[in-house]
């Protein structure tokens, strides 16, 4: 059986950490590449007696990222423990939400090769992230500073298809989670990871495979990847007659496979109940509001928002909504210019252009919108030629030269008729045997003289002026 | 009550008479438990809490921390920087 004759089925879970200064339940501070534990208190270590109390912030940030996600807010939620076993988890549970979510419902919407698709969340809820351990030798290394970090888990229904759209989908929340300030987005430090369940079933079959779960990708190459090999390693365990085994799998990227990581051999068992240290968490009206009040205007709607408003392809709206930086950037030249289109044109390929050959992005650009849009002002204006305002763009970029003092030092373009004409004639004048080429069909010589009237005017002439006073000039001489 | 499946949760080791013995114990808890199931809670709202108290939060600003010498220093073993335990993968 071919690969096409089978469909995945994933669904992601998120782990979103919420840029928080403390923790979730405790005042000590959450700071990445600080001293293995650096950042503890007695709520962190689980001591005897110590009692957890919500970061209102946390709280907030969940509320936003909700809003954002179209999801319900439940204006009274429960925290839960969830109990296991492991040495970066000291208090023997995770404090988390069960039965009663901050939020649910909402949906993710992203385009996959081109189509838009509509993906559903099924709850985000508020939870502690874990400590962190080091094996080293015979034994492990716990660092408890990442302990009782605020995280948002954000759970996707199972209706994800491919490597493709989950690629996709990661990628728009990633998008959204940082637009939103709620996450810093750093996958690198593990600010924003993956957990991936996936299974295989036949095209048309409609109870779902047995599912592993990928744990901890935080890249969205290894996700692709991940799932990619995941996908293949079922269909061919399946089709040899084998079945898939419910367990935890890692990445291995460097070998390119996903490896077992524990069996269940026995179903977990994470005995949740209520946290009787916490009250149900209830939202006013007036504070959802006030969250929603304040949201941002997200990725997405931005991008169509450049598609309506100022005639932007597609690509190119995406391209300048890649940050908010971006976006703010583009929007000052194309209001002071009137000109979506051409500052598209500009940002894309001159400013971002120029910045990316040096790795960096518009926040570290050199010219500014003000100054972009001057120039762009002298260009529609015709002052200066595209070939002009592209040198000019240079001496900006390089050495901050204002666009008048560039025009003030090396003149704006020609375009007096008269100006252009007596050129033009001279040109003619000069040459007599190649105007006679010219008139008896030999177009090639028109780029002999182009060339030589622009040589004359040190490449100021308004070419599309030159091309028709040459035209006519020539014809006269008939 | 499956008295070994509870030891295994917990991380627990018994012997066979403290098996017999925490059964027995634990049954009769879970039967005075049970009591309640007697009582009609008919129309009752569930509650996890006795108490109708709305949960309190703080600002998100930075407290105090612990020493990590003196936190360390209570652990059974450590290397100056981190926890030691057993190999745990």
């Amino acid at each position: 059986m071919a690969r096409a004759d089978w469909e995945a089925v994933i669904g992601l879970e998120i782990h979103v950490q919420l840029a928080t200064a403390t923790k979730l339940f405790s005042a000590a501070p959450v700071s990445f590449g600080d001293e293995p534990n650096e950042n503890i208190d007695p709520v962190t270590l689980g001591l005897p007696g110590a009692l957890p109390v919500v970061n209102a912030r946390a709280v907030e940030l969940a509320v936003r990222l909700g809003l954002a996600m179209g999801c319900e807010i439940d204006r009274a939620s429960r925290f839960a423990r969830k109990h296991y076993f492991y040495p970066d988890l000291p208090k023997g549970y995770q404090i988390s939400q069960f039965e009663e979510p901050i939020c649910r419902g909402g949906v993710v919407v992203c385009d996959v090769d081109g189509v838009e698709k509509r993906f559903r969340l099924t709850r985000i809820h508020l939870e502690e992230d874990a400590g962190k351990n080091v094996h080293e030798g015979g034994r492990s290394l716990v660092d408890l500073n990442r302990a009782g970090t605020a995280l948002c888990e954000v759970v996707g229904e199972p209706e994800l298809r491919s490597p493709a759209d989950a690629v996709a989908y990661m990628k728009e929340l990633h998008q959204i989670v940082v637009a939103l300030g709620v996450c810093d987005g750093n996958m690198e430090q593990g600010n924003f990871r993956c957990d991936a369940n996936v299974s295989v079933r036949r095209r048309g079959e409609t109870r779902l495979g047995t599912r592993t779960e990928i744990k901890n990708v935080n890249s969205f190459r290894f996700v692709g990847r991940a799932l990619e090999y995941e996908i293949d390693r079922q269909i061919a365990l399946v089709e040899s007659g084998g079945a898939v085994v419910q367990e935890t799998r890692g990445w291995d990227d460097e070998k390119g496979v996903t490896r077992s990581q524990r069996g269940k051999e026995d179903a977990q068992d994470y005995r949740y109940f209520p946290d009787p240290d916490l009250m149900e968490l209830t939202l006013d009206e007036a504070f959802v509001e006030r969250v929603r009040s304040e949201l941002p205007e997200l990725p997405r709607a931005r991008r169509d928002r450049f598609v309506r408003d100022f005639g932007l392809t597609p690509y190119d709206a995406d391209v300048l909504t890649q940050s908010a930086a971006r976006a703010a950037y583009f929007e000052a030249v194309a209001t002071a210019t009137g000109d979506g289109k051409t500052a598209a044109n500009w940002v894309i390929n001159e400013v971002l252009g120029a910045l990316n050959k040096a790795g960096l992005d518009v926040e570290s650009s050199p010219v500014s919108a003000a100054a972009l849009a001057d120039l762009l002002g002298l260009l529609g204006k015709g002052t200066l030629s595209s070939k002009m305002a592209k040198d000019c763009f240079l001496a900006m970029y390089q050495d901050g030269v204002a666009p008048a003092a560039w025009v003030a030092k090396n003149g704006g373009q020609i375009t007096d008729t008269g100006a252009i004409e007596a050129v033009v004639r001279e040109v003619l004048d000069k040459n007599p045997e190649q105007v006679q080429e010219l008139l008896s069909g030999k177009d090639k010589v028109l780029g002999f003289f182009v060339g030589q009237i622009m040589k004359a005017t040190r490449g100021k002439a308004n070419p599309q002026q030159v091309n028709e006073i040459l035209a006519r000039e020539v014809e006269s001489r008939r | 009550m499956d008295i070994e499946k509870v030891a295994k949760l917990a991380r627990i080791e018994l012997t066979d008479a403290e098996k017999e013995r925490f059964s027995a114990e634990l049954d009769a808890i879970l039967a005075y438990v049970e009591e309640l199931a007697a009582v009609d809670t008919e129309g009752v709202e569930p509650t996890t809490h006795v108490l109708p108290l709305a949960l309190a939060m703080r600002a998100d600003e930075v407290g105090e921390k612990l020493d990590r010498a003196e936190v360390l220093a209570a652990a059974p073993a450590h290397d100056g920087h981190a926890f030691i335990v057993p190999k745990v993968l």
